[in-house]
Parts: structure tokens; sequence; C-alpha cells
């Protein structure tokens, strides 16, 4: 029994080929949202979250973490998710610096600079 | 397995050595542990790359053919070797061999059409003229603001970085996946279960890298059709 038990595999094939069969269909929501008008933010909001969901359905069920001890996935999880999001402390940083060249570009225009004595 | 019982019973003898804490062989935990890790480097990249992209006059130079059909086409190719990958690990659990290596050799055929697929586009974009740290002299033109702030270069460096490293990656993928196949009636159900999680995990990084990089950058108004 436990040599059984340690081997199966849970999940039929008829799940998998639905799940691949929504990671297909989220993909070709992708594709059709590059060609709407919106502003680049609307639109990476929502293809990030459509990134998500298809991650999550990969490590899910692909990956088969739904499957496994729940202390695995405290612990592969939230840090992992922490530590990306700490990344996102460079965010203001790169705002700032799009603010600072561009606005001293603006009221520099063709005009040639008279040369120094 | 009575070890295992008897720590199901008592919880907090789990760490009292002897037995899995997490029902996982150390080989599993391993990868799991390598998958963690090798994400948050494709995190630091691809936040490094939206980092350049805030603060940039940034191209949006992919055409609907080539780029945008070729890398949708890659997509469905990762997705699909996926699927073949999980029926791979599903028939080494009923300890069909010969099936887990049928299936593993679809996974590979599929893994290499994306690379292949990927390096044609490569070609299209390095004859256009892109390089790491040069943009081609027509885009330049065409995304030039009315400010007459030019696109970055850094588009160059980031997409080769990005797109490289992951195909870098489905490729030793396929390596990895021909060795399993390979010594398939040596190997434990377990290990060809490992071999899966790292496939799957290449193919996770892609449901990142495709809509960042190209279909955020997909050239909507036909700019460079011009």
């Amino acid at each position: 029994m436990s040599a059984h038990a340690e081997e199966h595999f849970a999940g039929s094939n008829k799940l998998f080929i639905s799940i691949w069969g929504w990671l297909i269909l989220l993909t070709l929501i992708e594709i059709f949202l590059a060609y709407r008008p919106m502003s680049t933010k609307v639109m990476l909001t929502i293809l990030l979250g459509l990134s998500v969901i298809k991650a999550a359905l990969i490590v899910a069920y692909f990956m088969h973490l739904k499957f496994e001890r729940l202390s695995l996935v405290l612990t592969v999880v939230p840090m992992l998710v922490i530590c990306i999001l700490l990344l996102f402390i460079f965010f203001p940083d790169s705002f700032r610096s799009a603010g600072l060249r561009y606005k001293f570009q603006e009221p520099q225009p063709v005009a040639t600079p008279t040369p120094e004595p | 397995m009575s070890t295992e019982a008897r720590a199901e019973s008592f919880p907090a003898a789990d760490w009292g050595g002897g037995v899995l804490p997490y029902h996982v062989g150390h080989r599993k935990l391993g990868m799991w542990l390598f998958i963690v890790s090798d994400s948050l480097t494709f995190s630091a990249l691809l936040i490094g790359y939206a980092y350049l992209r805030a603060s940039n006059n940034w191209p949006t130079p992919f055409p609907f053919y080539p780029s945008i059909v070729f890398s949708s086409v890659m997509t469905f190719c990762l997705l699909s070797s996926s699927l073949t990958m999980v029926f791979g690990v599903s028939a080494s659990s009923k300890g069909d061999k010969a099936g887990a290596r049928k299936w593993i050799l679809a996974t590979i055929f599929f893994g290499l059409s994306f690379v292949v697929l990927h390096l044609i586009e490569w070609r299209h974009l390095i004859h256009e003229g892109l390089r790491p740290f040069f943009l081609p002299e027509h885009w330049v033109q065409a995304f030039t603001t009315v400010d007459g702030i030019p696109p970055t270069p850094a588009f160059g460096a980031t997409f080769f970085t990005i797109t490289g490293l992951h195909m870098f990656h489905v490729l030793s993928g396929a390596v990895y996946l021909g060795v399993v196949a390979m010594r398939v009636n040596k190997l434990k159900h377990e290990d060809v279960e490992i071999s899966g999680l790292y496939w799957h995990f290449v193919d996770l990084v892609w449901m990142f890298v495709f809509p960042m990089i190209y279909i955020l950058s997909v050239d909507m108004h036909g700019l460079l059709a011009k």
C-alpha cells in the first residue's frame, strides 16, 4: 500500500487537458488585448493579472503543488512573493529619473549654443 | 511508513529526524528551492526591464507578423510541451516506462521547436538592425517623440538578455529531459517528476516574458509600417 500511495499522481488526464485549454484561452485573450487601444498602465495591470492566474494554474496543477503538503506550499510561495514585492522598491526612483531627464531637456530646443569667448 | 504514520499523529515530531517533513524527497525539495531562486533571477531581470521602461522613451516595434505570430506559436508550443510532460509523469507514476519516455520525447520536440522558432524571430530582428546596444536607424526615426527624445537603445539589451536567458533554460531543459528519457528505466518515479517540475517552471517564466516583452511592445499604430 505504502509504495503505491506514495507514487500516486493525483489528477486525471482530462483535468490536465482542461487546464491546458484554459491556459491557451488566457493566452488568446492576451493577444487580443494587445490590439485594444488602452493606456499602458491599464494594459499592464490586466496582462499581469492574467499572467498570475496562468502561473497559478501551472504551479497548482502541472507542478502539482495543490496536491502537496501545505507546509511545502508555505515554505515555497510566501517568501517568493515577498521578495518579488520588495524589488518594487526601485520604482519610485525609476519614475523620478524619468521626470528629471525629460524636464530638463524641454527648455533647450534646437537653439545652437554661442561659443565661449 | 511506520515512522511516517507516527509523524502524522505527532506534528511536532516531524522535526525529530528520520521522516520527511514536507512529504517529498530531498531531491524534489532541492528542485523546489532551485526554482524559487531561479524565479528570483527572472523577477529581478523583468523588474530591471520595467525600471528602464518606465524611465525612458521605450520603442514599441513588434509587428503582427512575424513577431506576434511567432511568439504566439511559441507560447502554444511551450504550453503543449507542459501538457505532454504531465502525461509523461502520469505514465511514469503508473510504472509505464515506455509511455513516459514517449511523452518526454514529445516534450523535447515541442521545446526544441520553441527554440528554433525563437531563433528565427531573433534573426528577423537582427536583420532589421537590432543589437544589444543599438536600435535600427528607422526605429529611432519612427519612435522619437515630438520633443525630440530618441527611443532608448536599452530595448535591445533587455530583449536579448531576458529572452536569451529563457532560451538557455529551454535548451538546458531539453538536454536534461533527454538524459531522463535515456535513463528512464533506471530512474525512480520521483526523478521523472522532478524533471517535470523544472520543465513547467520554464513554461511558467515564459507566461511572464511573453506579455511583458512582446504584448506590451506591439506596434499598434503601425509607426514602422510607414
